[in-house]
């Protein structure tokens, strides 16, 4: 029931909303759970697998019970969620339900440098900030809430100056920092937004969280912790009972029971210390003794101690106070067992912890720890200040506490993790089986893994299992605390990284002329390239087939700008790409191209590309459109921590060139009208060469000789810049050759018809230039990587898998990519030994049928073989050829 | 469910044993678990530095599948995955093995060729596989956004129906459990710290509990096999990397079988109690830190949900790290050492879950006999000298 005055919330504005289709109606500063108190709803749905009733526990990021759905979001607590107008709530047993996201809200980070990170808005956490900044060092407030204040303790403090009177200080309020990694690397939740905060020191004002205890029947709905009651009292103006007992184990509860007085609910008082205060002159009775179990329908109805019963609605727990060690421990600092709680050790990082997370439950105490931190981080990061003077706070005598993790009785009723449904027989369960360690029984009970992430199941775990084991807690040690110490949804972590702006799209400067052409596209590492350019009413075979008939008897242009680029440079370059491919590239003259091949150290073909030397010490290596970056990090790692005497370094210039291939008996007409100035004879310009010369439209160039199709081609590299408008010259110019674009699948057939193998399609990573029936590519003199593996035995063997070529028997058959091939007289009743795989397979234009390459045992010396590749319902049979099925001897390359 | 009523007791060791294990992950407890099973060797003691199965065995996706490429790892994943199937039973303990079969993902042309070459190798091999078209795809898991209009378009699958998972930590339990109960002593906070040698073959460990003497010695401690074998002078190519992964809540059925994907990068079950499973990708660098990077998780929560936009509200409650140690071909290492009665087990990297029954019975043929068992014989120490690889990144580029 709501109280007719106090709180927090604001009475001029009342809200509705709907739980478990039931409407109601809050202020506006409530959260959903005090909401639900103040309409008398303090039961929420049933437990996760006992089904038994449970209510409210908490008040705050501790509660295990009262998990919602709001909306499309699942397993929110009611304690934490803000009250809005129109919200629309429904319980939860302790599961969630996933439904599709219409309204996708949009989720952000933001990343941030700070001098001074302080985490809890609390008395002790805005004390550090206030004092860390006040000499002008960049300090940020990270905390639940703010400025209402720290209900734990008694008589908030007076005196701290408001935290945004200094000019660096940033306030975070309703803001969750959730993970704390090494560097004093700081995730906060606030909002829609994951701040990436780095600071150079931390202060940890987190706060405690009180403890319940386990008794009897302890999950009923009505019985609360008492600091929780004492917030929803003062905090939102709502009693949860009328009728309440308070069962402690120390001092903190009192104030719990000053507040029950005070609005007029009728108090007992139940202390498990042996002398509790004595409050007959307020009217309230106070026992020395313990809770052994309750009683109810379903809400609480009274409590038993035990030699009395007492007729209640309300039961307020306090077993002392756990230090929120969370952020903390995940930053490697060690705890230590005071006898009560975990507190924190030893740091790992530049960090102080203060007040009630620090085991610190006086304020004053709490003050001057926090006062202390502030003028020591402040002095570290180089803004001191002087001490401030401390706030007027009241000194307290403290009876000390006197914990009880349990008490007697029923153990299959004694709940120990609310959330989980696990209880003290549990626990009991998996010592008896032989546990001995807490990661075994918390994984056997599954204690501490639900969304309160153990806040009130941890510690009393401890203090069962230890008692089993006739050990403390201390003994036992706490199991590892992970990020985040909150839930966090998916999409907050996912951020921006979602839809078209998940992985970064790379267009070369001539996109916008494919798209406008119809290209269709295919996804080549994060580019986009042109796959083949469908005619109205052609599908992707007759597209593929025209476009490479125009390259074999015509003229053709390919988009080549996605190949990667990097310009090595220096005295020692030539010396350092020696050792980087199997050829040779030291001795290559100014002005000419050679192909090349690179291995990985275990002698495996890694990339190859076409590489110009345009000075002595300046080389234009290209790479795979897919392996440029590996290509460019493998350069460097060598070059860094293998041979860091040699003067090179690499430039990746993949986007400052764009690269046209011309390509077919027709390129050399269109070349010598693109580049008017270039003699384009062959005996001026011979194939493997390049030229530098200046386009029609005036665009500079560097135009080489270079094919990947068999056909007289040509490269034109220009800047960038202008790609597209090289790209139309060249199509204007090639229009009287009715110059035909080409996309990647066309690429394919043109080499695959020559027996040029694809990096990454006809290799795996298990396959030698040897394999590759290019030994003429691999030096016998010089060194280089990959060079000692390829005379290891095995990879040296004569009858490793080689590439071949395959003719399916039927010409008009075509073989999958990915079929695997079997002998022919082989027994097809698994295991079928298999001789290899198809790796590439097209229909050739010019062969006029189909033809495959393969990755075949012993392939070079099986030609003339037939091999059957088992599909499943077919049989494809196909002869083994030799990898070159076109222009055997090399005529067409020079036109 | 319910657990049994006695798991394992807690000795002392002993003096000597015929065979000592380093490590009680699900590797160690299920090699002791077939020594005393299949070839009578009981007295055995498997030694743990930490808590029983609380390495990789408790930090796993739990994936299991056999739909390797390569005819070796193929072999030995598949009569690791025949034992499962029989498992529960063997073991006497429900540990919620589900065969709800594995789909990886297919996203461009590379992977739909990859994706066909390993459904026909195992097709081959006898395992089950089937290639899914995008509808395919969407069938077994409707949740999936198989749109052609995202980053990555799916453009198909495969799929081993006999795949799924179980719980990693009943699992090792069960060996635990049952290798306990045929007198094998697990010891636990028990660390070695170096070897007892007589010449060139090892007679024994030190340990923080003294010295413990062996007839053979069986290293199954993952990344750390290196660290101990290094005491001896045994350089081992591994490399030891953080691999995150990571919980949701518990929700309602939503995703009725597991998602593997490489290109974008995820993978994820749902758990029997609700919780959504997934793999992040491992860190860069050599760590043997248990924890990793957090812009890892934030790249992995970004694949998820493209491939899967219904899990956008679900929430992050727990995120934790292991180590795996990863060989050149990504391939484990089983079998002999260049040190007389020294064996080990390791190189597993992000795939040793799935292997836990199967290499168990190879390791332990291979402690028994002093030599490998027929499928464990490939995955040889020599095989970088030799460079007879088994290269499983290289080829099926499939992790985990």
């Amino acid at each position: 029931m709501r109280l007719p005055e106090g709180g927090e919330i604001d009475r001029t504005k009342p809200l509705t909303f709907t739980l478990d289709g039931v409407e109601y109606s809050g202020f506006e500063g409530d959260t959903l759970a005090s909401a639900m108190i103040a309409n008398g709803v303090l039961q929420v749905a049933p437990s996760l697998y006992r089904h038994r009733p449970r209510g409210i526990f908490s008040a705050g990021i501790e509660e295990p019970n009262a998990l919602v759905q709001v909306g499309p979001e699942p397993s929110l607590q009611a304690t934490t969620v803000r009250l809005t107008d129109g919200l629309v709530a429904r319980t939860l047993s302790g599961v969630g339900r996933l439904t599709p996201d219409s309204g996708q809200r949009r989720y952000d980070k933001r990343y941030t440098h700070t001098d001074v990170l302080v985490i809890g808005a609390g008395p002790a956490g805005r004390m550090a900030a206030t004092t860390a900044a006040a000499g002008g060092a960049r300090v940020m407030l990270v905390g639940l809430s703010y400025p209402s204040g720290n209900v734990r303790f008694r008589g908030s403090p007076q005196g701290i100056p408001p935290a945004d009177g200094a000019a660096e200080l940033r306030v975070l309020s309703g803001a969750r920092a959730f993970g704390y990694y090494d560097s004093n690397y700081v995730l906060v939740a606030h909002q829609q937004t994951l701040w990436h905060v780095r600071a150079r020191r931390v202060i940890l004002a987190t706060g405690a969280h009180e403890q319940p205890i386990v008794f009897e029947n302890n999950d009923r709905p009505g019985i609360m912790l008492a600091g929780a009651v004492r917030k929803y009292i003062t905090n939102y103006a709502v009693l949860p009972g009328r009728k309440a007992v308070v069962f402690t184990t120390n001092d903190s509860a009192y104030a719990t029971v000053a507040a029950l007085v005070q609005s007029g609910a009728e108090v007992t008082v139940v202390d498990s210390r042996p002398n509790p205060p004595d409050l007959a002159p307020q009217g309230v009775e106070v026992i020395s003794g313990l809770i052994t179990n309750t009683d109810g329908p379903e809400r609480l109805t009274a409590v038993s101690t035990q030699d009395r019963r007492i007729e209640c609605d309300l039961l307020a727990v306090s077993g002392g106070w756990q230090p929120a060690v969370h952020l903390f421990s995940q930053s490697r600092g060690t705890l230590r067992w005071n006898g009560q709680a975990f507190v924190p050790d030893t740091p790992a990082q530049a960090n102080h912890v203060v007040g009630a997370a620090n085991g610190t439950f006086d304020t004053r105490a709490a003050l001057i720890e926090a006062t202390e931190a502030g003028v020591e981080a402040a002095a570290a990061v180089g803004y001191p200040v002087p001490p401030p003077p401390l706030p007027a706070v009241r000194e307290r005598e403290i009876t000390p506490a006197s914990p009880v993790w349990l008490v007697p009785g029923d153990p299959r009723n004694q709940f120990v993790d609310l959330q989980r449904d696990a209880t003290v027989a549990d626990i009991r369960r998996a010592v008896g089986a032989g546990m001995r360690s807490p990661e075994h029984v918390k994984r056997y009970t599954t204690i501490g893994t639900g969304t309160d992430q153990g806040r009130t199941s941890n510690v009393p775990a401890l203090g069962v299992i230890a008692a089993e084991l006739g050990v403390t807690p201390g003994d036992l040690g706490t199991t590892t605390f992970r990020a985040p110490s909150v839930p966090v949804s998916f999409a907050l972590m996912a951020g921006r990284d979602r839809g078209k702006l998940h992985d970064p799209i790379r267009t070369t400067p001539i996109h916008s002329w494919h798209v406008a052409h119809g290209a269709e596209f295919e996804n080549v590492g994060h580019w986009k390239r042109p796959w083949f350019y469908p005619k109205p009413g052609e599908d992707m075979e007759t597209a593929v087939l025209r476009e490479c008939r125009a390259a074999r008897t015509g003229v053709a242009m390919q988009d080549a700008s996605t190949l990667g680029k990097i310009e090595v440079v220096g005295a020692d370059a030539g010396e350092f790409l020696n050792r980087m491919y199997t050829n040779g590239f030291k001795k290559l003259p100014v002005g000419s191209a050679r192909y090349g091949m690179m291995c990985k150290a275990d002698g495996m073909v890694f990339d190859d590309g076409v590489t110009m030397r345009l000075a002595d010490d300046r080389y234009y290596v290209t790479t795979t459109t897919g392996g440029a970056a590996n290509v460019l990090d493998w350069f460097e790692e060598w070059s860094q921590t293998e041979w860091p005497e040699l003067d090179v370094r690499f430039t990746s210039v993949t986007e400052q060139w764009s690269t046209i291939a011309v390509v077919g008996p027709q390129s050399r007409a269109v070349i010598g009208l693109v580049a008017p100035d270039l003699d384009v004879s062959n005996e001026a310009f011979p194939f493997m060469t390049f030229r530098e010369t200046t386009l029609v439209n005036g665009i500079p160039a560097r135009i080489a000789r270079i094919s990947f199709s068999g056909e007289l081609a040509y490269e034109v590299n220009v800047s960038g810049w202008y790609g597209l408008a090289a790209w139309n010259a060249i199509h204007d110019e090639g229009k009287p050759y009715d110059i035909t674009p080409y996309g990647t699948e066309t690429m394919h057939v043109l080499r695959a018809e020559k027996g040029f193998p694809i990096v990454g399609q006809d290799t795996d990573g298990t396959v030698t230039p040897h394999d590759l029936g290019m030994s003429w590519i691999v030096s016998r003199q010089k060194d280089f990587v990959g060079k000692r593996s390829l005379r290891r035995p095995d990879t040296a063997r004569p009858d490793r898998k080689h590439l071949v070529g395959l003719l399916p028997v039927d010409p008009a058959e075509l073989l999958p990519e990915g079929a695997q091939m079997v002998a022919s007289d082989a027994p097809l009743t698994p295991p079928v030994p298999m001789e290899g795989h198809v790796t590439s397979s097209y229909r050739s234009a010019v062969l006029e049928r189909t033809f495959a390459l393969a990755l075949i045992k012993n392939g070079r010396h099986r030609i003339g073989e037939t091999l059957l590749a088992p599909l499943g319902d077919r049989v494809i049979a196909a002869t083994v050829t030799e990898p070159v099925f076109y222009d055997k001897e090399g005529a067409r390359r020079d036109g | 469910m319910e657990h049994p009523d006695w798991l394992w007791r807690t000795p002392e060791p002993r003096r000597s044993y015929d065979v000592i294990i380093v490590g009680a992950g699900g590797h160690g407890l299920a090699t002791a678990y077939y020594l005393a099973r299949n070839h009578g060797i009981t007295n055995v003691a498997v030694l743990e530095k930490g808590w029983l199965a609380g390495g990789n065995m408790a930090r796993n996706t739990t994936i299991i599948r056999s739909n390797y490429l390569w005819d070796e790892s193929a072999a030995i994943y598949e009569h690791a995955l025949k034992l499962w199937e029989g498992l529960q039973e063997d073991l006497e303990y429900d540990f919620l093995f589900s065969q709800r079969g594995v789909l990886n993902l297919a996203h461009t042309l590379q992977d739909v060729r990859e994706g066909t070459r390993r459904v026909n190798a195992n097709r081959l091999n006898g395992i089950d596989g089937e290639w899914l078209t995008p509808d395919e795809v969407a069938k077994v898991c409707p949740i999936v956004d198989v749109s052609p209009d995202v980053r990555y378009p799916v453009l198909g699958g495969t799929w081993q129906p006999r795949a799924g998972i179980a719980k990693h930590d009943y699992v090792a339990w069960a060996f635990a459990r049952k290798a306990d109960r045929y007198g094998v002593d697990l010891i636990q906070g028990c660390e070695v710290t170096g070897f007892i040698t007589d010449g060139d073959r090892v007679t024994g460990v030190r340990t923080n509990r003294g010295p413990i003497h062996a007839g053979r010695i069986g290293l199954a401690a993952a990344g750390h096999t290196s660290v101990l074998a290094s005491t001896l002078g045994i350089r081992l190519p591994l490399q030891s990397h953080p691999l995150q992964a990571l919980v949701s809540e518990l929700l309602e059925p939503v995703h009725p079988t597991v998602v593997m994907s490489n290109h974008v990068h995820v993978y994820v079950s749902q758990a029997h109690k609700g919780e959504l499973v997934m793999g992040a990708g491992i860190d860069s660098y050599n760590s043997y830190g248990q924890r990793g990077s957090v812009h890892v998780i934030e790249q992995q929560m970004a694949a998820a949900l493209e491939l899967f936009p219904i899990f956008a509200n679900a929430h992050l409650i727990r995120t934790w790290g292991g180590i795996v140690d990863v060989t050149p071909d990504a391939s484990p290492i089983i079998g002999r050492t260049p040190v007389e009665n020294l064996f080990v087990n390791c190189g597993w990297g992000t795939g040793g879950f799935k292997a836990t029954p199967g290499v168990g019975w190879v390791f332990a043929h291979t402690l028994a006999h002093g030599e490998p068992h027929a499928l464990n014989e490939p995955f040889t120490l020599e095989r970088f000298t030799t460079g007879a690889l088994i290269d499983e990144h290289g080829a099926a580029a499939v992790a985990h």
